[in-house]
């Protein structure tokens, strides 16, 4: 480490009481959009799986559509169905500030909190449908 | 300028590119297959094999895994390069996202090819 590098160091500030640290809605927004992605990479196996199944043979679409009378598959595509709503809101969100909208602080953390709104109705949307 | 061997693209910009052309592939085939699902429902087997039976559907799966396989290449990138700090985790984390990737890619071939 170099001398100008351990001075910076030395002079910040450290914050550390989890107790008052709170993240603001455009941070929330980007790590749910990381962790959404992450989720539908494994999702995407279990898709393609059901989709194998599917299409296969008339048997294997009745035996799928038996797996989703339990309570476990209509759990795991009601969690991929609201992991990709919300993947999907956060990406139009990137492409319109992209575009140049929305790219202000306050216009930022708005267009964050409707993204998390507009999710949670996708995500009960889903829910009704799925259920 | 540092090199990204991990990275998909040429460059930065080709990747930031590539990531949004993928997204949108992405989120047009989303938006017809749940479209598709809402609509014919109740959806049976004859209606479901038909729809994949067509050849425009199934050269739209396979560009949309293609896609698939570019944005979740680069998306992987980003998140590791960012937490993992270890590069030989990196690398092994990355080479085991990207061979899933290539895996999705190559059953969507064959499921579609059979049907």
């Amino acid at each position: 480490m170099e001398l100008s590098e351990q001075n910076v160091k030395k002079q910040r500030p450290v914050h550390l009481d989890l107790q008052t640290i709170s993240f603001p809605a455009t941070a929330i927004a980007s790590i749910l959009h990381r962790i959404s992605g992450v989720i539908m990479l494994f999702a995407i196996g279990i898709l393609l799986w059901l989709l194998n199944s599917t299409l296969t043979s008339a048997d294997g679409f009745a035996s799928v559509q038996s797996l989703f009378d339990g309570f476990v598959m209509k759990f795991i595509i009601w969690g991929i169905l609201t992991a990709l709503g919300y993947h999907l809101l956060g990406g139009i969100r990137h492409l319109i500030m992209d575009a140049g909208h929305w790219e202000e602080l306050a216009s930022g953390v708005s267009s964050a909190k409707a993204t998390f709104v507009l999710a949670v109705v996708f995500s009960i949307i889903a829910g009704i449908w799925v259920w | 300028m540092v090199t990204n061997a991990a990275s998909f693209g040429r460059s930065g910009v080709h990747d930031y590119i590539l990531l949004r052309a993928s997204a949108v592939i992405l989120a047009c085939y989303t938006i017809f297959l749940v479209g598709f699902i809402a609509c014919s429902a109740p959806l049976t087997f004859e209606i479901w094999n038909g729809l994949f039976a067509s050849l425009p559907m199934k050269v739209f799966t396979l560009i949309t895994l293609i896609a698939l396989l570019i944005h979740a290449w680069i998306g992987v990138w980003q998140v590791l390069t960012d937490y993992v700090k270890h590069t030989a985790l990196r690398g092994v984390l990355q080479f085991t996202f990207v061979l899933i990737a290539f895996s999705y890619l190559a059953s969507g071939i064959v499921i579609v090819w059979g049907v």
